[in-house]
């Protein structure tokens, strides 16, 4: 994108207005609600939708869901008034507006959401709108494959995620979350535990792009600047967290849970810090660090003691607060300058003051500074990490050297831009409108309101959190800024010479990752090699199985029907066949040898007209059966239908060459002996055992006094199962249209 | 193909075929026959008049695209179906209404599963005739 914000500030007139208004409206509605949740109470609210099988459109309001809706719909507001004049003129905007508008309500109905089913709707929803996001910029190619591949990999965990939602349910015997949590420790003990475990993690570590799964989300920074702030830091990304989160009470506290989230959180986590110092990009390394967040956020729900999930619910505040504000300065940065790359960028802070004042609250934050709510959840970090029984030391490590990496990462983003170097030339800064800087400044001001007076927070939104997701008011640690001289505060001390040193030293170390990471396998090159793959073998397959013979399709059509039926007769037993010819008139002898005779000519005649005649003798054949057997209406049908294909078939059939060689043609006698002769079996197996008639009894009776009518087959046809019928007709307009239009395009190209 | 015989034929052969075929579709209810047989035996007169005299004069016989039947056919039998709905009935609930009917007779019953057939009737008659028309032009 070109340097230089939009001239017209004014944005995109009422397709900006009304989505930001419909934002800030629903955060008001939000946030009526804290007094209440704050009193420790739920909301419910629920409504019949499938009730055959127990499934009800529930809602849900506590101290997890409220903290999400509240993020979700206040930082949605400050992004669309942001993307507002981000994107101001933008000939999409309107359809910009309505996915991001689309995205956050179904992020709204999934953190609400309190039955499976509806979650995972709303799941899906969250892939398909981001899907549509990333992708906005639809003419890049770059945006195009990032967007698919986000969708393939969010898609692929979300099909596992249905699956263990399924288990679950079958587990539980119900599919409402506030159910299954009251149900207690039942799950952890049953049966089914693990499969459920393994595939509901499958879903939210993909969501929530964990390592190995972690690739995507870089990716996904293709979306415009507003997008990657709020998706893919705020809250769809956190979709994955939420789902653990809200299901830690049914399933956490076994050593599965513990292991594996400790173990995928611990190694996100100092993973992506590593990568996010290597990063020169100031999207991409953000992107990074929200990795690094997941990863935190992840290694917290594996436990269970109340500093873990006070730091969980503290942590998960500070981040979106800090990130989203830094992201939305970058997007600043971009238009003002031009560019993203750290080496090009300098003394912005001169020339952008209030960018630079946001930037710099938000990166306090962030590097967990004092006063900052940063440090707060810093504190609570390493309190959580030397809460967990089993391993402190390995996990007050991994946020020891994540905590030092993100100050590094914080000053690389926010400081160094703005306070260092000099802007170089052909760049012409200059601050960004009132839209743009007002929703980092709030988001970033937050952070330092909170750290300051962290019972506000407290009160209103992290205690009910924790008692969501321990049920209880006494595992509820307390926020404060100064909580003596400990062993966390030690650590914090540890983190910012650490931090201090990383950023001093970042150029050298980038340089070292650079060539350490060289030597990991890069998943994204493995993706597309992946795809590649995928792509050879459809065409492998596509060519073998459809090789445009019309001849062999048919042939292994019928095939597959005769060996199934006939498999089908070995396993279950063959029908006993007792033949008895005593009651065999002349007239069925004829007109069993007719038929025989119209088959057999059909299979030598090496014209194809005759051979479509012979056939036309086989149909007369079996419609003279019908009429032997009274069945006058089957009778006329099949005569009509026989007569139609004969004259179209004829039509096609003279224009094509004849059969290449005359002859008897063995292997179509035997698959016609074969599908004949099986077909013939189940017939008899089906007669031979006794007929149900209670069907044909309550059509008899029922035909002339309900439906008026003394023709039983019209009266099913047009009356009884006149739905069915319905579908027919319109499958046969649906067919004809399509071979009109196939016949229509043929036409065409053989014109040209 | 050109046979002054055939053409002159088909001419009354055709309408009989399409008389007929309504004959076969009126009487469905009660003796063989019905809308899927009738639209066979109708489509099968305008094939025959295809055949003798092309298919450009069997369109213009037509006078309206036969996939426009076919279209009308399914609009008329969901129409029939639907039309349950304002009595309160399930979808395709036959309704009757008996003209004229005395103790002893029932007098002429009409029905929306007349109509429904009628639907099937146009549907069958429309899509063959669309194939038939459309084969034969591209061949």
């Amino acid at each position: 994108m070109a340097g230089g914000f939009p001239k017209d500030t004014q944005g995109n007139g009422i397709t900006g207005a009304v989505p930001v208004i419909f934002a800030a409206t629903l955060f008001a509605y939000f946030a009526s609600l804290l007094p209440t949740i704050a009193a420790t109470e739920v909301i419910r609210l629920s409504l019949p939708w499938i009730p055959s099988l127990g499934i009800e459109l529930a809602f849900l309001v506590d101290g997890l869901s409220l903290t999400f809706s509240l993020l979700i719909s206040g930082i949605g507001t400050l992004v669309l008034l942001y993307s507002n004049t981000y994107l101001a003129g933008h000939p999409q905007y309107a359809r910009f507006a309505l996915f991001l508008t689309a995205f956050m309500v179904s992020m709204l109905g999934l953190v609400l959401a309190d039955d499976l089913i509806l979650l995972f709707v709303f799941w899906e929803l969250t892939t398909l709108t981001s899907y549509m996001l990333i992708g906005f910029s639809h003419d890049a190619e770059k945006s195009r494959r990032n967007a698919l591949q986000a969708l393939f990999v969010t898609g692929a965990g979300g099909l596992a995620f249905l699956a263990g939602l399924i288990l679950l349910a079958a587990a539980t015997g119900t599919t409402s979350i506030s159910g299954i949590i009251a149900q207690g420790s039942a799950l952890k003990e049953h049966a089914m535990y693990l499969p459920i475990l393994i595939l509901l993690l499958a879903g939210t570590f993909t969501k929530s792009a964990q390592v190995p799964f972690h690739f995507w989300l870089p990716n996904a920074m293709a979306a415009p600047t507003p997008v990657s702030a709020f998706l893919h830091s705020a809250t769809m990304v956190k979709a994955g967290v939420y789902v653990m989160a809200r299901m830690h009470p049914a399933m956490s506290g076994t050593d599965v849970w513990l292991w594996t989230l400790t173990i995928f959180g611990a190694v996100t986590a100092v993973f992506a810090s590593l990568l996010a110092l290597r990063q020169t990009d100031l999207k991409q390394a953000l992107a990074y660090t929200t990795l690094m967040a997941l990863g935190m956020l992840t290694l917290f729900l594996g436990q269970e003691s109340g500093y873990a999930m006070t730091a969980f619910a503290t942590f998960l505040i500070v981040h979106s607060l800090y990130k989203a504000s830094l992201f939305l300065v970058v997007g600043c940065i971009d238009l003002s300058t031009g560019t993203r790359e750290t080496d090009q960028l300098g003394d912005l802070g001169r020339i952008m003051p209030i960018t630079a004042v946001a930037a710099a609250l938000a990166a306090l934050s962030m590097a967990g500074f004092p006063p900052f709510l940063g440090f707060i959840g810093k504190e609570l970090k390493y309190a959580g990490a030397l809460a967990v029984a089993s391993e402190p030391v390995l996990v007050a490590g991994a946020a020891l050297l994540s905590n030092a990496l993100m100050l590094a990462v914080a000053g690389v983003v926010a400081f160094r831009p703005f306070w260092r170097g000099t802007v170089p030339s052909g760049q012409s800064p200059q601050e960004a409108p009132w839209q743009m800087w007002v929703g980092p400044i709030i988001l970033a001001s937050l952070g330092a309101v909170f750290g300051i007076y962290p019972d506000l927070l407290q009160v209103a939104l992290v205690t009910p959190t924790v008692i969501s997701l321990t049920g209880e008011v006494g595992e509820v640690k307390e926020l404060q800024l100064w909580a003596g001289f400990n062993i966390p505060l030690i650590l914090s001390i540890a983190t910012f010479i650490l931090g201090l040193l990383f950023y001093a030293r970042h150029v050298q170390l980038r340089a070292i990752l650079e060539r350490a990471f060289s030597a990991i396998p890069n998943l994204d090159a493995g993706w597309d090699r992946f795809l590649d793959g995928l792509r050879g073998f459809a065409k492998w397959q596509t060519q073998l199985v459809q090789n445009g013979k019309l001849s062999s399709y048919l042939f292994g059509t019928f095939l597959t029907i005769a060996a199934g039926i006939l498999l089908t007769l070995v396993y279950t037993g063959m029908p006993m066949i007792a033949v008895d010819l005593s009651d065999v008139e002349w007239k069925h002898t004829s007109i069993a040898l007719l038929t025989i005779a119209g088959a057999l000519l059909a299979l030598v005649t090496n014209s194809r007209i005759a051979g479509i005649a012979a056939l036309g003798v086989v149909g007369i054949g079996i419609a003279m059966i019908f009429i032997v057997f009274s069945a006058p209406d089957v009778a006329i049908t099949q005569l009509l239908v026989e007569t139609l294909v004969v004259v179209l078939v004829a039509v096609v059939m003279l224009r094509l060459p004849s059969l290449p060689k005359a002859g008897f043609r063995l292997n179509h006698a035997l698959l016609s002996v074969a599908v004949g002769a099986s077909v013939s079996l189940i017939l008899i197996a089906v007669v031979s055992s006794p007929l149900d008639l209670r069907l044909t009894e309550y059509f008899e009776v029922t035909s002339w006094p309900e439906a008026y009518g003394r023709n039983i087959v019209n009266v099913i046809l047009v009356d009884f199962r006149a739905l069915d019928t319905f579908g027919e007709i319109a499958v046969v307009v649906i067919a004809a249209l399509s071979a009109y239009a196939l016949l229509r395009t043929t036409r065409k190209g053989d014109q040209k | 193909m050109n046979s002054v015989i055939l053409r002159v034929g088909t001419r009354y052969l055709a309408g009989l075929l399409l008389v007929f075929s309504f004959y076969m579709m009126l009487r469905g209810h009660n003796e063989p026959g019905g809308g899927f047989i009738g639209g066979l035996t109708g489509a099968t007169g305008f094939v025959l008049y295809a055949i003798a005299c092309g298919t450009q004069d069997a369109r213009a016989a037509l006078r309206v695209m036969p996939q426009t039947i076919a279209i009308w056919g399914l609009g008329i039998a969901l129409a029939a179906g639907l039309f349950a709905a304002l009595f309160g009935d399930a979808l395709f609930t036959g309704q009757w209404l008996f003209i004229g009917a005395t103790e002893t007779d029932k007098g002429l019953p009409l029905s929306s599963v007349l109509v429904f057939d009628i639907g099937v009737y146009l549907v069958v008659f429309g899509s063959i005739l669309t194939l038939v028309f459309a084969m034969e032009e591209e061949i």
